[in-house]
Parts: C-alpha cells; sequence; structure tokens
C-alpha cells in the first residue's frame, strides 16, 4: 500500500499501554494468555495426514493424491479463539493453487474430520477458493465471493460480539458469511489437490485488511452501549447514589474544598465533619511533606489512642519518619530554609553532625521498637524487611544513587499517607476504601469473568478508557446524570494525577 | 375556547411591537428583548410576527447609522430565532429582502471584529438562512466581501461553524467554485477540517464538497492543501474512520469521491479504492437510515460511474448487489417520522422531509447504483439482472416515476443494454422499448432523453430482437426529428440510431429514413460543429449505400445530393478519420451498378481519389485503392470503357508505382486493382 494511505501507521494503535514487542498478543490486550492462549501456528498434531507443515507451522502444503473429494486434508491452529479477543482475525496468502485450487478457509470446532474441507460438517465454516462459494455445515454452498486464486489474501474474521464470520479479499470487505457461530472456534484451512500451498498469517505481520479500524468501531459501539445503558432511575436513587459515590472519594482524600463545592451543587450532607476532613488533610499534608514527626505528634494529639491501638502502623510511621530524618526533611533533622533533597551535593541529614547524632539516636529507638512489637505481636516479615531496609541506606555515602535509594522517593510517602488514612477513617467507622475504587475494582473483576463466560465485549471495555482515555460524548452535557459521571472521572483523574507527578500535587489548605 | 387568549395575546403583543417604532432607544431596546423573548422556540410566534410585518421595521433599524450597535446586535438575533423557524419563515425573510442588509452589515463590519458578538450573530443568521436551503446563493461573489467572510470563518468557533455552513450552501456555480479558492477557501476548509467540534467539521466537509464538484482545477488544489502537516485527503480518511459518527463518515467519503471524480486522486489510490468504497457500501447496510442509504447509495453510483475496478470491486464488498435489491423492495413504515436535525449535505437539503417519498428515493438510488456497476463488466451485469423484481421496477419506474427516478432506470437500462446476451433474452422478455419509447416521446427533459436515446441505440442494433418493434412503433420519424434538437447530445444518438437502424436494413426502412431525414438535414448534419456527429452521419450514409441494389435505387433519387455531399467534405477542413469515412461511401457507392456512374462522369471526384491514393496517409491510400478497384471491377458492364478511361488519367500508373508499398493492406489493395485491368 502507498506510504501515503495512513491504512495501518497513521491511527493510534488501540490499546497504547501494552508492549509493542508481541504483535499478536497486542491484538486482543484483554485476552489472558494464562488462561486461554491465542492461536499463533498450525497444530502439527491436529492435522490429516495429507498436510505438511514448514515455516514454524505457518505454511501448509498438501501432500496427498488429490484425486477426489475424499482426499480432502484439514489442520487446526494450535488453539481455539478466545472471546476476550472481541474480535479475532487472520489471514491466508495463496501461494499456489496446485492443480485444482479447491481450498478452504475457515473456522471448525475440536474434533471435526479433518479428513474434509471447512464448511463441509456440523460445527465447520469455511470459504472455498474454486467457486467462491461459502459453506456452512453442509456438503453444499451457497454463493457468496469471488474466487480465490495464487497470490490472494483471503482474511477470516470473526465478531465474538455479534457471533458472525466474514472475510475479506486482497483488503476488501466481502461481508459476513455466516452468523450464530458456536464458541471456542479454531481457524482452520483445507487443501485437496496437489501443489496447493498456502501461507498464515495469525496477526505477526501487518494485515492487508484494516482490522485495527474495525476494532475501533467495535469499541466505539460498546462505550456507546455503556454510556447509553438505560438506568431505572424513578426516584432520583441512581442519582443521588452516584453523588454519593463521588463525594465520599473526595471526602476519603480530603479533597476538602472540592467535596464542600460538590455537596453544596448536589445538596448532600457529609457523614464526617468538616472539621474532621480538614485535620485528616493536615496530617496528610504533613507525611506528603515529609515532616513525620510533626505528624505523627498530630495524630497522637488528634486522634488519642489511635497509634496506642495500632502498633504496627505506628512502626511504619516511625520507620518512615527515620528514612525522612535520612533524607534530611523531617522536621527534628531540618536545618535552617534549605533542608535536604536538593539535587545537587545531597548529604545525609541535610549535612549538620547534630542531626545525624539525632538520627542515630532515634534509630536505635526504632529498633527497640521492632523487639518490642515482635515480643508483643509476634514475628513479622514485613516489619522486619521494612526495617532492614531502611537501616541499608547508612551503609552508603551517597544513599540517594544506592540500590535501596528508592526509599527516599517522595512517592513513598503515598502508601504510608494511604494506612494512615484509612486507619483514622476506620476509628471513626468510616469505610477504609471509598466505595467508587470499589466499584471499580469490582468492575475489573467482572470484566475477567466475562472474558471466562466467553462475552466478547468484554474485549473493548477497559476500565481504564471509560475513566480516562475516553473523549466524552459530543453533545455538551446536559442531564445531571451525565455531569455527575463526568464529575466522577474528574475526581479519579485527580487522582491518578497525585500518583505519577507528585510535584503537581494540589492539596486544598484553608 | 381558544378564541380569547389569542385575541388577548395579538393585543399584548401590539404593545411592544407599537415601541418598536418608538424613537426613544431606551424603548425601543426594551421592545426588541421582548420580542426576542415572544419568538424563541416559538414557531406559532414567528409565524405571527412575520405575518405583522415586523420584519421590515427591524430592517431598518439593522441598517440606521445613528442606532446603537447593542440594539442591532439584539435585533439580529431576533432574525436568527425568525430565520430557524419553519422553511416558509425563512423565505418571507428572504423576500422581505434580508440578505442584502445582511451582507451590507457583515461588510461594514471592522475586518479585525470577527469576534464581536455583532459580527457573530450577523453569520448566525446568514448561517440559519441558508440552511433552510430557500435562499438563493449570490449570482458571484463580492471578491472583497468573500475575503473578509473568510477571514471572519477562523475565529471563534461559532463564526467557523456559520461561515462553513455559508459557503457550503452558497458554492453552486464553477465560478463561484473558482473564486472561493481563490480568495483562500481551501485553507479555511483544511483548517476547519482539524477543529474538534463536529458542528464545525462537518458543514467544513459539506463545503470542500460543494468546491470540488466536477471542477479539477479546484479539486487539484485542494487535494494539495495540507493543515498541521496533513494532506486534506488524509484529514478526511481520518474524519471518514468507522469510529466516527456516522454523518461525518459519509459527508468525509462523499468530498473524497468529488475529489476523485474531479481527477485529483485516481482510482487505484488506496484511499479511494479502499477506505471510501468501503465505507461508502458500509452507509448502504439495513442498520442504517433511510437518508443514511439514499445518500450513500447515490455517491456510490457517482464513484463506480466510470472506472471498471471500482466497479469490479464494489460487486464484491459487503453483499452490495443484494444490498441494493433490498432498497427496491423497501417500504417505509407508516409511522415512519422525519429524521430532525440530521446534517444532509446542502445538495440534499429538504429532500427527505416527506417519508412517503422515501421508497422512491431508495429505488432511484439503487437503480443508479445498479447503472454504475454493470456500466462495463458482463459479468456484473449478469449478476444485476439476476436480482429479484430488478426488470420488473425497471419497467414500472420508466412509466410511472418521477423525473429523477425515471431517468435512474433509463441509466439503469442503458447499462444493461451493452450486453448482446441480455438484449436477446431479458429486455426482449420484458418489452423495454415500449415505455422507453414513450418517455422518449412524451419527455421533455433533455437528460432524460438523452439517456433514453443512447439505449435506444443499444435496442437498434441488427442483433437486437426489439429492433423490427421500434421500427413499427414510427422511430424513423422521431428519432429524424430528434437530429433537428439544439442538444448536440440528443442529435449525436439520433443519427447514432439512425446508423445501427440502417445496417444491414430492408429498402424500405432507408427510404423511409431518407425521406424522413431529407437531404438537406443530412448537409445540416454533415457540418455539425460535433465531429461525433459528422462521423455517426457518415456512418448512415455508409449504412444506407450498402448492397447494390440498394446503392443503385438511393443514387437514382438522391445521387446529385449525395455527390455534393461528399465532396463537401473531402474538400472541407477535416481529420483523416472523416475524409476515410468519405472515401469509404464513394467505395460503396462505386460498387453499384448505375451509381458508378455518379463518379466516372465526375472527373473532379475522380481526380481526388487519384490524389488521396498517393497522400501520405495509409488508410486514406487504401480507401481510394478500394473504390477505384471496385470501379474497374472486370466482370461488370462496360467495365472496359471505364479502365480505359482511368488508364488514360493515369490511374494504372499511378497503381503500379504503389507496389512498391511496404504496407501489406495497401499492397493487397493494389494488386487486386491491377488485376482488374485487361
Amino acid at each position: 500500500m502507498a506510504a501515503g494511505s495512513g491504512r495501518h501507521s497513521a491511527s493510534p494503535p488501540l490499546f497504547p499501554s501494552v508492549a509493542a514487542q508481541d504483535a499478536v498478543k497486542s491484538l486482543y490486550p484483554m485476552v489472558n494468555e494464562e488462561e486461554t492462549p491465542l492461536p499463533r501456528c498450525w497444530s502439527s498434531k491436529d492435522k490429516y495426514s495429507f498436510i505438511g507443515l514448514s515455516q514454524n507451522n505457518l505454511r501448509v502444503h498438501y501432500k496427498g493424491h488429490g484425486k477426489n473429494h475424499k482426499d480432502a486434508a484439514s489442520v487446526r491452529a494450535t488453539h481455539p479463539i478466545p472471546a476476550a479477543c472481541g474480535l479475532y482475525y487472520y489471514e491466508v496468502k495463496i501461494v499456489s493453487k496446485g492443480r485444482d485450487g479447491y481450498m478452504g478457509i475457515g473456522l471448525s470446532s475440536q474434533g471435526v474430520n479433518m479428513n474434509r474441507l471447512p464448511g463441509w460438517d456440523k460445527n465447520s465454516f469455511g470459504y472455498h477458493g474454486d467457486d467462491g462459494h461459502s459453506f456452512c455445515s453442509s456438503g453444499s454452498g451457497h454463493p457468496y465471493g469471488p474466487t480465490f486464486t495464487t497470490g490472494d489474501v483471503i482474511g477470516c474474521g470473526i465478531n465474538l460480539i455479534d457471533n458472525v464470520c466474514f472475510y475479506t479479499k486482497n483488503g476488501h470487505y466481502l461481508g459476513v458469511a455466516f452468523a450464530d457461530l458456536p464458541s471456542q472456534l479454531y481457524p482452520t484451512v483445507g487443501l485437496q489437490t496437489p501443489g496447493e500451498v498456502v501461507d498464515a498469517n495469525f496477526g505477526q505481520s501487518p494485515f492487508v485488511f484494516d482490522i485495527g479500524e474495525m476494532m475501533r468501531e467495535l469499541q466505539s459501539r460498546v462505550r456507546n452501549t455503556i454510556q447509553t445503558f438505560p438506568v431505572p432511575d424513578t426516584h432520583g436513587q441512581w442519582q443521588s447514589m452516584l453523588h454519593r459515590m463521588v463525594s465520599t472519594y473526595l471526602v476519603h482524600h480530603g479533597y476538602c474544598a472540592t467535596a464542600e463545592a460538590f455537596a453544596r451543587s448536589t445538596a448532600q450532607d457529609f457523614d464526617e465533619e468538616l472539621t474532621s476532613i480538614r485535620n485528616r488533610q493536615k496530617i496528610q499534608k504533613l507525611v506528603l511533606s515529609g515532616r513525620m514527626g510533626e505528624a505523627i505528634d498530630t495524630v497522637h494529639q488528634l486522634y488519642p489512642g489511635l497509634l496506642e491501638n495500632n502498633k504496627n502502623l505506628l512502626f511504619m510511621l516511625k520507620v518512615r519518619q527515620f528514612i525522612e530524618m535520612v533524607n534530611g526533611t523531617d522536621t527534628d533533622v531540618k536545618t535552617g530554609a534549605g533542608g535536604g533533597g536538593g539535587v545537587g551535593g545531597r548529604k545525609m541529614c541535610g549535612g549538620s553532625p547534630a542531626a545525624i547524632e539525632r538520627m542515630l539516636h532515634f534509630g536505635r529507638e526504632v529498633q527497640h521498637m521492632s523487639q518490642v512489637l515482635k515480643i508483643h505481636l509476634g514475628k513479622s516479615d514485613q516489619n522486619k524487611k521494612m526495617l532492614q531496609d531502611a537501616f541499608s541506606l547508612l551503609a552508603y555515602n551517597d544513599p540517594w544513587n544506592s540500590p535501596v535509594g528508592w526509599q527516599l522517593d517522595p512517592l513513598q510517602r503515598e502508601p504510608v499517607c494511604q494506612s494512615l488514612n484509612s486507619a483514622i477513617l476506620e476509628s471513626h467507622q468510616l469505610p477504609r476504601r471509598p466505595p467508587l475504587e470499589i466499584c471499580v475494582a469490582h468492575t475489573r473483576q467482572l470484566l475477567t469473568l466475562m472474558s471466562r463466560s466467553g462475552l466478547g465485549s468484554c474485549a473493548f471495555s477497559s476500565v481504564d478508557h471509560v475513566l480516562g482515555g475516553s473523549p466524552l460524548p459530543p453533545t455538551p452535557p446536559s442531564a445531571a446524570t451525565t455531569t455527575t459521571t463526568a464529575a466522577a472521572t474528574n475526581a479519579l483523574h485527580h487522582h491518578h494525577h497525585h500518583h505519577y507527578h507528585h510535584h503537581h500535587r494540589h492539596i486544598h489548605d484553608q | 375556547m381558544e378564541v380569547l387568549p389569542t385575541c388577548m395575546d395579538v393585543e399584548h403583543s401590539r404593545v411592544y411591537i407599537d415601541q418598536l417604532y418608538s424613537n426613544d432607544s431606551q424603548k425601543c431596546f426594551q421592545a426588541v428583548s421582548e420580542l426576542k423573548f415572544a419568538v424563541i422556540g416559538s414557531v406559532r410566534e414567528k409565524g405571527s410576527i412575520i405575518e405583522q410585518g415586523v420584519v421590515v421595521r427591524l430592517l431598518q433599524i439593522l441598517r440606521a447609522p445613528e442606532l446603537d450597535i447593542l440594539l442591532k446586535t439584539e435585533v439580529a438575533t431576533v432574525l436568527n430565532s425568525l430565520a430557524k423557524g419553519l422553511p416558509e419563515h425563512a423565505a418571507a425573510l428572504v423576500q422581505a429582502g434580508l440578505l442584502p442588509v445582511l451582507w451590507e452589515q457583515l461588510e461594514s463590519c471592522p475586518s479585525g471584529g470577527s469576534g464581536s458578538a455583532y459580527t457573530q450573530m450577523l453569520l448566525c443568521c446568514l448561517r440559519s438562512i441558508y440552511r433552510q436551503g430557500c435562499a438563493p446563493p449570490p449570482p458571484a461573489w463580492d471578491q472583497k466581501l468573500l475575503s473578509s467572510l473568510i477571514q471572519h470563518g477562523y475565529h471563534p468557533p461559532s463564526n467557523q461553524e456559520c461561515v462553513a455552513n455559508i459557503l457550503a450552501h452558497a458554492c453552486k456555480t464553477n465560478e463561484q467554485q473558482q473564486q472561493l479558492v481563490d480568495a483562500g477557501g481551501a485553507d479555511l476548509v483544511a483548517c476547519l477540517l482539524c477543529s474538534p467540534v463536529s458542528r464545525v467539521q462537518l458543514p467544513a466537509l459539506h463545503c470542500l464538497t460543494a468546491m470540488c464538484f466536477n471542477n479539477e482545477r479546484v479539486s487539484s488544489i485542494i487535494a494539495t492543501k495540507s493543515y498541521g502537516g496533513k494532506a486534506v485527503p488524509d484529514l478526511l480518511v481520518g474524519l471518514m474512520a468507522r469510529d466516527r459518527p456516522r454523518d461525518m463518515q459519509l459527508a468525509a467519503a462523499t468530498a473524497l469521491t468529488f475529489l476523485h471524480r474531479a481527477g485529483a486522486l485516481s482510482a487505484d489510490d488506496p484511499r479511494i479504492i479502499y477506505k471510501t468504497l468501503q465505507c461508502l457500501v458500509r452507509m448502504c447496510r439495513r442498520d442504517r437510515e433511510v437518508w443514511e442509504r439514499v445518500e450513500a447509495a447515490n455517491t456510490l453510483a457517482y464513484l463506480t460511474e466510470v472506472s471498471t475496478d471500482l466497479q469490479r470491486t464494489a460487486a464484491m464488498t459487503d453483499h452490495l448487489i443484494h444490498t441494493m435489491n433490498d432498497y427496491l423492495k423497501d417500504t417505509t413504515p407508516p409511522n415512519a417520522s422525519v429524521p430532525q436535525g440530521i446534517s444532509v449535505s446542502p445538495v440534499s437539503c429538504r429532500q427527505y422531509d416527506n417519508p412517503s417519498t422515501w421508497p422512491e428515493l431508495m429505488v432511484g438510488a439503487a437503480l443508479k447504483v445498479y447503472a454504475s456497476l454493470g456500466a462495463n463488466d458482463e459479468d456484473i451485469r449478469q449478476r444485476v439482472i439476476k436480482t429479484d423484481v430488478l426488470m420488473n421496477t425497471i419497467v414500472t419506474s420508466l412509466s410511472a416515476a418521477s423525473p429523477p427516478v425515471q431517468l435512474a432506470a433509463v441509466r439503469c437500462l442503458h447499462s444493461l443494454s451493452r450486453s448482446v446476451h441480455t438484449l436477446r433474452t431479458t429486455l426482449q422478455d420484458h418489452v423495454v422499448w415500449r415505455p422507453l419509447m414513450t418517455v422518449l416521446k412524451t419527455s421533455n427533459n433533455e437528460e432524460l432523453v438523452t439517456v433514453s436515446s443512447s439505449t435506444l441505440c443499444n435496442l437498434l442494433l441488427e442483433f437486437s430482437p426489439s429492433k423490427e418493434q421500434i421500427l413499427d412503433q414510427g422511430a424513423v420519424e422521431f428519432l429524424c426529428g430528434l437530429t433537428r434538437r439544439p442538444h448536440p447530445g440528443l442529435r449525436l444518438n439520433a443519427v447514432w440510431a439512425l446508423m445501427n437502424m440502417a445496417f444491414q436494413a430492408e429498402h424500405r426502412v432507408k427510404v423511409s429514413i431518407l425521406h424522413h431525414l431529407g437531404t438537406d438535414q443530412i448537409f445540416r448534419l454533415l457540418s455539425d460543429t460535433d465531429v461525433h456527429i459528422l462521423m455517426k452521419t457518415l456512418g448512415l450514409l455508409r449504412n444506407l449505400l450498402s448492397t447494390k441494389g440498394h446503392i443503385d435505387q438511393i443514387m437514382q433519387c438522391h445521387g446529385k445530393e449525395i455527390m455534393q455531399a461528399i465532396i463537401l467534405i473531402l474538400e472541407g477542413e477535416h481529420s483523416a478519420e472523416v475524409k476515410e469515412q468519405a472515401l469509404c461511401i464513394l467505395a460503396n457507392i462505386a460498387d453499384g451498378d448505375i451509381a458508378k456512374s455518379a463518379i466516372m462522369s465526375n472527373e473532379d471526384v475522380l481526380k481526388k481519389l487519384m490524389n488521396y491514393m498517393v497522400i501520405p496517409n495509409v488508410k486514406l491510400q487504401i480507401a481510394a485503392t478500394f473504390c477505384i478497384s471496385n470501379l474497374i471491377w472486370n466482370v461488370e458492364e462496360g467495365a472496359a470503357e471505364r479502365q480505359n478511361k482511368l488508364r488514360e488519367m493515369g490511374v494504372y500508373k499511378l497503381l503500379q508505382n504503389l507496389m512498391t508499398t511496404t504496407d501489406t493492406g495497401l499492397f493487397d489493395k493494389v494488386k487486386t486493382a491491377l488485376q482488374q485491368f485487361h
């Protein structure tokens, strides 16, 4: 194809997150190959004896007598087509039509007689080159498409949402050939006369037909189905539930001003007092800026008994405090304005000998605490490893560029912060995880369940795409529900932001 | 019950309508505002306000130089709202002279003021009027006005949408297309295609389509434009992607089709033969709206009209031939509702407003697709003919349908009549010539008559069994009449049909042709400026003057005129092909017994023949030599006499000299001729 045609390269990949090295896998990102491997070549076992394979089991040639239809021979791919492909496609190039060009390309179930061409038997479907007919589990064909011969590239596609099969010839779409297909079909080719040779492409090389665009069409169709899915909402319950999900999410993470504004515009109230949210936010801010000592003191002060009842959490905080001391960010070691963490000339504890002294002293305290914990709560591999990693920082001149230097990354404050936040919420009888996040996790689980149950739509229902990457519907959001969805999306957006762009963190102080 | 409130309404509306005429601008503004709230969203109010003649006053306000811009903006808002009512409302506004006022106001807007509320509202108003499809475009653009309109079109998005719509609706003629490109319209459109707003992209596509239609020059310019590093055709392919809104896909496919038909993209360009073709076929599927299916099929027919490759590809894509058959059987459900807010191209504006016409639109579109598919390839033609109800649809459409569908039916019939097999079987079985003759005799639609007469030409071929029946229907008289029409296509087809009719015809047919045509009409046709007509007329004469008996009888009656005509051609400024035809007619005449004397007695013609024998053009030499050879044919009466005369004139010598020729065709003719001499 001409370079300017834009047939494959110009369009962005469907799921950019998938690694490009495996071309076959990248076509079907939702397939879990540990459970359902993709067909990648012809099976050297599941074939009739008149079939010969070569070139990594991608080339098929006929080696029988080819006297009549009793000499027909077929081969199946190594694996059936996983439903999670959504849209599956493979192409066959006719290298040589041999004597008569009695070639069939299609699909069949496991166990279908291989001494036949695809399409002749039950659960077998084929498009034949000599007459261009389609054979749907029957010995007699129906006029379907043009004939095909040496040099032609025939594609066979199966839409696992609608359960239909179509073919292409040299990149031109020929239309649906079969409907109501059974599940678990294998790519199958059959040959019948000497000299017939065909090559298969299961996605290892670019296809002649632009299957990517068809996938994007199905994807937008599925997305549209999701977005316009009717919800019974007679008393506005659905909407208020969505509002609560957004609001609890905002409260949970302490997006105080946003939560307030959202609550005001949707007329709801919080389960938690505003001051409590502010308190949590204050603590979060301290943790996230590395001021652990102050953070622990504040927790003691605002939530007395919380850390006393949760020694493991306290230990985690103390270890983090130790790390922040090494980092030079904890208040106890902070000297003057500069602080630690500067790119050039970073020194342990900000370079102050007194601070180093304090850090070492604190380290001993933490070690002691670890021993006490072991006695009271039993051995904890997690705690042990945490402490070991933290102390290892002292073994290097430049801890930032050491193998354990990752601990000094401000990003590592996040899990600590979340654990502390969850513990505070739990102590107030509020959920550890916001319902919105639970809902997302549920959805992810459901998608894997769909994949196992053979529901092809799962291929085009990526949670991340619905939440993050997808453009909103072209019409301006006017209905209240749409607005809510948008708000939820934005909130999650914010959350992601939070993780990956630490420096753009944005905490609402007031 | 209803009467009282209506009266009160009028009474009430009079209050602010009175204020509209107030000299106090404050009061006037107040009145316009009230008017605005009254008309927005109410079709009834719009109608009532227009009926009350308020528009005249509103236009007056717009034109008053001393009045405040805020007031004028408010007035433009009201007018825009009125224009968005029923098509009749928009038509009434145009009638009241709205357009010139709007253009004049736009002209007086500062060129840098594209963002001003007044400019925006003026553009909205123009857009709303044009979108109703009832406003005539300006016959020719004022270049300055057009440039400033295009400048306004870059920013903001509201202007982009309005300007794209205005240009799309107001670009109809070849001249307008050119003017638009000269004023920078192509750059603007390329820019708008890249807008993220579909309300801008769609009219931009329509505008591009309107600019490209049938215009090679403009299309080649547009095809090379680019925006953001992407060429326009590639931008179009992007907008045609399967996950785009369907109206957008359709509009982009139409734009690419027009670029192809105007020669800017070739048929084997993957963007045409893969992308555009597949998109249009997809749009014809049963799960689409009726208007989408009709538009897609019409565009597809246009895309595949000429290229055999595109016809073959389309014929195998997605069961297209079957899909089109569904179109023929489609009956719109009685509860079908008119699609609201669809964005069809300006060309199809208002075409889908009446669901009862939908089945006919479907039939017309499908017949056009079949006409294109079957134009060249006999296999496709046979597959088309085998589809259900097609022949019946053609026959009934020929006699009963509206002119566009009649035209589609004749086009389809024309394609099918290119098959010898079909002429002899299906077309004969369905007696298609009968409704066809009726169309020819009764229609005054030139395009329809042109295609019908082309089809008739095929039905009159000598192996067509319909030929005799058509003759019995007075076809000769009718066709001779057609040769007098001013439309050159009609004259050509008529002469062509007569030529086919005269081929190996009975004497009475030939006589009838000569009688109805008359020699002066033959002279007129021979001096036609269209060389094709001239060639077919010579062909007709050749077919008339064949077989000895016919030649002698015709030459006895019309010999003088025919010889005159031939001399006219031989002496005229014509191409070798034309002169060759004339020489062939002479050769035919020389084959007659009595007719020979017409040549032998004319020394001038004999000298001309000798001259052509030595001219450096083998075809003419062959024709002239063949004529000589017929004149001196041995066994015929008076042969010796003629041979002597020609020998005296030096023909024998000439032939001997020609024996040295290297051309085998000429050599054979020369040899045959020499053998005739004693």
